[in-house]
């Protein structure tokens, strides 16, 4: 069947879900739905010990089995540690048909494959995959379909019990022997733990591995002990250095710095910039710059940010410091600032869920005037595609994008024309992750387009003269005329895995590299 | 033009491609390697085969490794190393022979 965004995603991936095809961003707005709940084993004796000696014992605890789903967040990033540690002892004792749900994979994980091919882990759920893991889905070395979805659709996925999860397994920089968890104090700090709140919610059991164990009570707690089963210290959870890989410079390269300038101008001359507006953007080094040059313009004008939201960075962390932004809402930290800017009391943890669980009663993505993002492809139909590389193979993730591209008033993609010699505004993406619907702005260094249901933002931006203005087609046929057509990538027939909607409808499908 | 000893041009930077040029068999014998191979791979090596051909060159193992070079680097560094295997240092014939 055709969906939404015009992708065919054939019956037999239909059925073998039960998933229906994406219908539009509205499709489930208000309808009802029971949150799961998971079994709880209640603990009321007073001389009960949650401390386990290896992450085998946590393993024999919590009932571990073939077949069953455990679950890991990333907020140590490139850093992660845990991850690996987990899945090697669960290799070592032999069990088989594993599902991986966690909350995003990368480069961190490349030692699994060998799990992967041997079907210790047959299912992979994750925001997306970077590194060798991607490589080996594309090329079809996963038994069972991977399914890429938003840290939002992720949270939906959870508490509608679509996904079970079995073992989470949590790693927190500090613990007490309880497991109050928090994010920070310890060796491998990682400022917040919001992508693990809606595990220990909604798994069946939670296992808290740390490499600082503190006094208790561990508090405030970011994880309370109330949801968590088993305390396990290992030697280290992640390498410090590697978890804040976001450090970024302020970039020197003309090019994103030219596109810095346009998001700006973009920003500034839309209706939604004014007093206590608020703004989500990311790490790339053109989002950075664009932070950095919004900020000189909002101090001359004395307009000041309601609320920044989502993975902080140090630009975002001094508009808090300076004064230029009521409070920060922070879900990821993406540099070493951003984790000790969070004992600033105006810099607030919030949960993955209510940053962008569509399946809430409303959550922070929202709120959101505008949020800048980064796309490795755009298409004329204004479709964003964050997740399988021009060439076919699986290398990114959609983290927040659908997410806050949903929920902001004014969503703005930077995107250079041309990615090396690929030209990323294209005729049609490779792969559906972002509905065009959801697209307002697209900058690239060429010019600037205007999604066509957005007549009002093209409106302003006309009356400003303030950045060239082209259709997303002029964009694209420049793009082609410098690099010339790129032929289509060729697919095999076999669907490697799905990109699933928020709302846990199906977007596009992934299909295994031809090679 | 005769390939009269080996040469190299470009560099493996993002957007360039690192051409190697030495004598051949008596034949065009490319091998090249893209990191765009799947999307440019038959407009890569109908760049490298025309710009040989305007310089005449018919007898040459050629080896291209590319990183995504858009088709007039690739002319420039082909015919570079063409020029550099001939030790011809000026009066270069820039779009001369590349039409």
């Amino acid at each position: 069947m055709i969906n939404a965004v015009g992708r065919e995603i054939p019956d037999e991936i239909l059925r073998m879900t039960g998933k229906e095809p994406f219908q539009g961003n509205s499709y489930k707005e208000g309808v009802p739905f029971r949150r799961y709940a998971p079994i709880i084993r209640p603990v009321m004796d007073n001389t009960h010990n949650k401390m386990v000696k290896d992450i085998h014992e946590a393993l024999v605890k919590c009932k571990a089995h073939n077949g069953m789903t455990v679950s890991f967040h990333h907020h140590f990033r490139e850093g992660d540690l845990v991850v690996c540690m987990v899945m090697e002892e669960i290799h070592k004792m032999g069990l088989k048909n594993i599902t991986l749900a966690a909350t995003s994979l990368g480069k961190a994980h490349d030692a699994l494959v060998p799990m992967i091919e041997d079907g210790t882990i047959t299912s992979i759920q994750a925001s997306g995959v970077r590194g060798k893991i991607g490589e080996a889905i594309s090329h079809g070395k996963l038994k069972n379909l991977a399914i890429m979805r938003s840290h939002g659709g992720r949270v939906r996925s959870l508490v509608t019990g679509e996904t079970k999860v079995d073992i989470a397994f949590i790693g927190a920089p500090t613990a007490d022997e309880y497991g109050n968890l928090r994010g920070v104090g310890g060796k491998s700090n990682c400022g917040v733990l919001s992508y693990s709140h809606v595990d220990g919610d909604c798994a069946e059991y939670v296992v808290a591995i740390t490499d600082t164990l503190v006094p208790f009570p561990n508090f405030p707690a970011h994880i309370s002990m109330t949801k968590v089963d088993c305390v396990c210290v290992v030697d280290a959870i992640g390498i410090p250095e590697k978890i804040a890989t976001g450090a970024a410079k302020p970039t020197t390269d003309q090019r994103k710095l030219m596109m810095a300038e346009y998001c700006t101008q973009v920003v500034v001359n839309t209706p939604y910039f004014k007093d206590g507006f608020s703004y989500q953007t990311g790490v790339g080094g053109a989002s950075i710059a664009s932070t950095i040059s919004l900020t000189k313009i909002m101090e001359e004008r004395g307009i000041k940010m309601g609320f920044g939201v989502g993975g902080m960075t140090k630009p975002m962390c001094d508009l808090l410091d300076r004064g230029l932004c009521r409070v920060l809402l922070d879900t990821q930290a993406f540099d070493l600032d951003a984790v000790t800017n969070i004992l600033n009391p105006k810099h607030h943890r919030i949960t993955a869920g209510s940053y962008a669980n569509p399946f809430n009663k409303g959550a922070f993505v929202n709120k959101l005037d505008y949020v800048i993002l980064a796309s490795l492809e755009v298409d004329v139909h204004f479709n964003c595609n964050v997740v399988v590389g021009s060439d076919g193979i699986i290398t990114g993730a959609q983290g927040g994008h659908p997410d806050t591209a949903q929920g902001a008033k004014c969503t703005i993609v930077i995107c250079p024309l041309l990615q090396g010699r690929i030209p990323a505004i294209c005729s049609e993406v490779t792969t559906v992750t972002t509905p065009g619907e959801s697209v307002d702005i697209v900058v690239t260094d060429y010019g600037v387009a205007v999604n066509p249901n957005r007549p009002d933002l093209l409106k302003a931006l006309e009356e400003a003269d303030c950045v060239p203005l082209k259709t997303i087609e002029q964009l694209r046929d420049e793009a082609y005329a410098i690099t010339g057509v790129p032929n289509p990538v060729e697919f095999g027939d076999r669907i490697v895995g799905i990109i699933e909607a928020r709302d846990g409808t199906i977007m596009d499908v992934v299909r295994e590299i031809k090679d | 033009m005769e390939i009269l000893k080996p040469a190299v041009a470009g560099t493996l930077e993002s957007s360039d491609c690192m051409v190697t040029v030495e004598p051949g068999q008596g034949k065009v014998n490319l091998d090249l390697d893209s990191s765009v191979m799947r999307q440019f791979g038959p407009q890569i090596k109908k760049v490298i085969a025309e710009t040989l051909a305007r310089l005449d060159v018919t007898d040459v193992n050629i080896r291209v490794v590319d990183k995504g070079a858009l088709d007039c680097t690739i002319k420039a560094r082909v015919e570079a190393a063409v020029y550099r295997s001939n030790d011809i240092r000026k009066d270069i014939p820039w779009g001369g022979a590349i039409k």
